[in-house]
């Protein structure tokens, strides 16, 4: 992994979010900051394969104790990741999670290292929601059917080139 | 049309519930049987934000469940019965009108020993599945809806592990 701060080579950058969801998600999108950004030390990827529900919530939680990070990135609204960590955040003030991390989403937070976790973590979302363009031949609106919608929240803005 | 599925699955509600099974089933209802999650408003609406919102989820206890099945399974549209361990699926099997249990994960907890990737079973739950065969039920093991379903025997005898 490289260093993340970009400051010095051997600096370890500080671990700033968690990355958890299904198989090699977590680890593959932390490798695809790393290697855009030489920032993915930053994140600190999670899987759970073969792991309970409430395994999962420790597991988390345990990665969440031991790097002090209050901000949490799962790929689907509907995964266990997702579930796990909105469990251990119920009631927590400081902390964020924030459910559908795609790329954009974690290359504007690794560089946003002048804010505050959380806020970059919030900000990054917003990036992330409008990152996604359609280039092609539009279709009428009764024929893309199958689009969108199965709780993944989405938000919005995709883009048509 | 009816319960097409009877799950269980000691995540509930997750992508491969909602998602994986819920789009080539065309699935628009899931009847959750737990007695704590029935109990718990806070986790019936943690439950809730994972389905996507044309998918109805009903949490119901085992005993309101038995008394509900038949309307359920009266329904015009398609619905998954789902379960967080054997021992509520075997009391809705007592009920009547099950014929088949599909196992979409028992995951790791300790005592328990790995069948397959996502199936770990103690001896009293082998048991328990060993009973429901034998009372004529069909009990698979099934992730996703393009994996094998792997019969029991195959299960137990470590054959598909």
């Amino acid at each position: 992994m490289s260093d993340g701060s970009g400051t010095t080579e051997d600096a370890k950058p500080t671990p700033r979010a968690i990355v958890a969801g299904h198989g090699d998600f977590a680890a593959g999108l932390v490798s695809a900051v790393d290697v855009i950004t030489g920032r993915g030390g930053q994140l600190i990827p999670v899987a759970v394969p073969g792991l309970c529900a409430e395994d999962i919530e420790k597991l988390i939680r345990q990665r969440m104790l031991e790097s002090g990070v209050k901000v949490i990135f799962t790929d689907l609204q509907a995964g266990s990741c997702t579930m796990a960590a909105r469990k251990i955040l119920r009631g927590a003030d400081d902390a964020v999670l924030i459910a559908g991390v795609n790329l954009p989403t974690l290359l504007d937070f690794v560089f946003a290292e002048q804010m505050p976790a959380v806020d970059a973590a919030r900000h990054s979302a917003e990036r992330g929601k409008t990152a996604i363009t359609v280039v092609g031949p539009k279709v009428g609106a009764g024929a893309a059917g199958g689009a969108g919608g199965v709780g993944d929240g989405g938000g919005g803005g995709v883009k048509q080139a | 049309m009816t319960l097409v599925l009877h799950r269980i699955d000691d995540r509930l509600i997750h992508g491969q519930v909602v998602v994986g099974w819920g789009q080539p089933l065309d699935i628009r209802f899931i009847v959750l049987v737990d007695d704590d999650v029935a109990a718990s408003e806070w986790e019936q609406e943690l439950y809730r934000m994972g389905a996507p919102p044309e998918m109805d989820v009903y949490f119901l206890n085992v005993d309101a469940a038995v008394a509900k099945l038949p309307s359920y399974r009266a329904d015009a549209r398609h619905g998954i019965l789902l379960t967080g361990d054997i021992e509520t699926m075997r009391r809705l099997v007592d009920a009547g009108g099950v014929a088949s249990i599909n196992i979409g994960g028992i995951h790791h907890r300790a005592g328990r020993s790995q069948r397959l990737r996502y199936v770990f079973l103690n001896e009293s739950e082998e048991s328990a599945l060993r009973d429901l065969a034998a009372r004529g039920v069909s009990v698979t093991a099934q992730d996703v809806p393009g994996a094998r379903p792997i019969p029991l025997d195959d299960i137990l005898n470590g054959v598909a592990k």
